[in-house]
């Protein structure tokens, strides 16, 4: 393989589920994801995640469109594409009634190891994903924690070119999510492309060099995280309230004071607009708010979130760590 | 620190190679069905077990209140179709083996790994059908102990033998096919409660002719009714045979049927297995 600029290239790939022409699947997606990158597809449930992942693994063909993973054309050369890749798929995809070891050991024999260096590289592995305690257990007793670790650790026996990593962190506990990420940081260390798919906005924030946003099976928005932004405006004025009550009230003053994109979070009593003069918007508020009796807990400015980018493009709330934890 | 290990795969790998891979796959995997046994040996024991018992039950519970057409020990005339019920009975594990793969994502990640998929099925044929050789040996010794045999040559009996197998290997690509439809492990217990009218529905227990006729000439169109008068004939076990094309061609038909079975699902499941989820 040549070097080649982009590991992942999508043109107007589309899929659809049964004999459908239209409706949920892919609707002409395309993307680009440079060599050597972490690439974060993010998009709430049914956007088209899943399905994207397995046409470009070849688990699933394409109605139209083409498609190259590691410079092989994902149609026609599905057997060279699956030997430069690797895959963690959205469900753990281990055997759970072998132990850690024996799995990672079968799979290094299935990926052209030869039987002592399939054994060698298990215990590697184990002892990286911290998973040595557990290597004799049946996989089917891991906490879920355990059990991604292994998927990756089976995605990785041999270095893949390109690694897909599908909703790597979905049920996993904060502490979980960290050693995840960490794993998938240093993949990229290593030379290797990662293909992530999320539908935790922190997640492609933290780990992702290059985003893009999937709605109904097309990509709504794409750039780095810090672009996106930046392209949904300015600052947000954000506001916590101390009671439930006062919260309509004062979003009545917010809108007069901010833009047209207001949150509100009725669960934690706060609010959000986007404003362009950031000073002067905050002194107005302080006087709104002085002049009808408020007392806001807290008044802030600050950068949009993903989160909010998210929201504002698909029109649905994504979840976010902080939500699911609550 | 996560180290990489250098990409070893040969991307394309010369025949004889490419046949090396093949067999090392077929091994690999084959020895991975066995480690499931050896994760659970009381289920695959009493997968075993289960044709013992059935066999008992109605050998001696119902035994007595069974008349066979043309005389003879219902005992003998029981045995050849409790071998092909065993037969039959071993899809049940077949569809849930591959079902459980394919929920699990199992199936999905030994398909985007550079193995054929022949080698995938091939160690799920090559482990079950040593599953039900093995049911098939405690079932003959069994049988062998409570006074059951063949009476027309040894050769005759490895011909019977041959027979049953060679269903059991048809149904298990029905098995791979159906279990890579079934979607999920709850669907499986569908197709568990469908095997019994099916098993049933057939000579395994009684003589078709003490059916009505209509049912009987159902059953006779069963491959489980071919296969076992195809084996009573053979092992010169009791059991009139009828009137009917049907069983006057048994032996025809215990070789057509499951070689019909093996044209359409063997090609259909390699197909659901390349195209799973598509
Ligand atoms: N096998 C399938 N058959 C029919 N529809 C499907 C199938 N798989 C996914 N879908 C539909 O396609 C859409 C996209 O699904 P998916 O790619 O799994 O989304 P995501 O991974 O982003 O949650 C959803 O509406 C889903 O219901
Ligand atoms: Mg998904």
């Amino acid at each position: 393989m040549g070097a080649h600029a982009y590991a992942i290239q999508a043109r107007n790939v589309k899929k659809h589920y049964g004999r459908t022409k239209e409706g949920p699947g892919l609707n002409g997606l395309t993307l680009n994801v440079p060599a050597g990158s972490i690439f974060g597809l993010l998009g709430p449930n049914g956007a088209g995640k899943t399905t994207a992942v397995k046409i470009l693994t070849t688990l699933l063909r394409m109605d139209e469109g083409s498609a190259t993973v590691a410079g092989y054309d994902v149609s026609k050369e599905g057997h060279l594409v699956r030997s430069r890749i690797g895959l963690a798929g959205q469900y753990a995809a281990v055997d759970e009634q072998l132990t850690g070891y024996q799995n990672l050991e079968m799979f290094g024999r299935l990926n052209r190891l030869p039987k002592g260096q399939a054994r060698r590289r298990a215990e590697e592995l184990l002892t990286q994903f911290d998973l040595t305690e557990a290597a004799g257990r049946a996989v089917g007793k891991y906490s879920g924690g355990m059990r991604r670790r292994l998927d990756l650790a089976a995605s990785l026996i041999v270095s893949p070119d390109v690694l897909f990593v599908d909703e790597p962190t979905t049920g996993l506990d904060p502490l979980a999510r960290q050693e995840v990420w960490g794993a998938i940081r240093s993949l990229k260390e290593a030379g290797t492309t990662v293909l992530l798919t999320t539908q935790y906005l922190e997640e492609a924030d933290q780990l992702a060099d290059l985003v893009s946003i999937l709605k109904d099976g097309r990509v709504i928005r794409e750039g780095t995280p810090e672009a996106l932004k930046s392209s949904f405006g300015g600052d947000r004025l954000e506001v916590t309230l101390l009671r439930q009550e006062e919260v309509v009230k004062a979003e009545r003053i917010l809108r007069g004071i901010g833009g047209a994109f207001v949150l509100v979070d009725n669960a934690a009593n706060r609010i959000s607009v986007p404003v362009t003069d950031r000073t002067g918007s905050l002194l107005k508020a302080a006087s709104a708010f002085a002049d009808s009796g408020l007392e806001p807990e807290d008044i802030v400015l600050r950068r949009p979130t993903l989160d909010e980018v998210f929201i504002h493009f698909t029109g649905q709330n994504g979840v976010s760590n902080k939500e699911e934890s609550r | 620190m996560i180290t990489m290990e250098r990409n070893v795969k040969n991307i394309q790998p010369s025949g004889a190679a490419r046949i090396r891979y093949a067999f090392t796959d077929v091994w690999v995997l084959s020895k991975r069905e066995l480690l499931h046994w050896g994760g659970n040996p009381w289920g695959i024991m009493i997968g075993w077990l289960f044709p013992v018992m059935m066999l008992l039950m109605f050998g001696y519970l119902f035994g007595g209140a069974m008349a066979v057409p043309g005389g003879g020990s219902y005992f003998e005339f029981l045995m050849p179709g409790m071998f092909a019920m065993t037969m039959f009975f071993g899809v049940e594990s077949t569809v849930m083996a591959v079902t459980t793969d394919a929920s699990k994502g199992v199936t999905d990640r030994f398909r985007s790994m550079p193995i054929h998929a022949s080698a995938v099925l091939l160690g799920r044929c090559m482990v079950d059908m040593l599953n039900s050789v093995i049911g098939l040996l405690v079932l003959i010794v069994t049988g062998l102990l409570l006074g059951w045999g063949w009476h027309e040559g040894a050769d005759h009996a490895l011909g019977a033998f041959g027979l049953l197998l060679l269903l059991r290997f048809s149904l298990l690509w029905v098995g791979i096919f159906v279990g890579l439809h079934a979607t999920n492990p709850h669907n499986v217990s569908m197709v568990q409660l469908l095997v019994w009218p099916v098993g049933f529905l057939s000579n395994v227990f009684v003589d078709t002719t003490t059916m009505p006729a209509w049912l009987g000439a159902i059953a006779e169109f069963n491959p489980l009714s071919a296969t076992s008068t195809a084996a009573r004939e053979l092992f010169g076990n009791p059991g009139l045979r009828g009137e009917s094309w049907m069983s006057e061609h048994a032996l025809l038909l215990a070789v057509g049927w499951p070689v019909l079975l093996l044209a359409i699902f063997l090609p259909l499941a390699v197909r659901s297995y390349r195209r799973l989820n598509r």
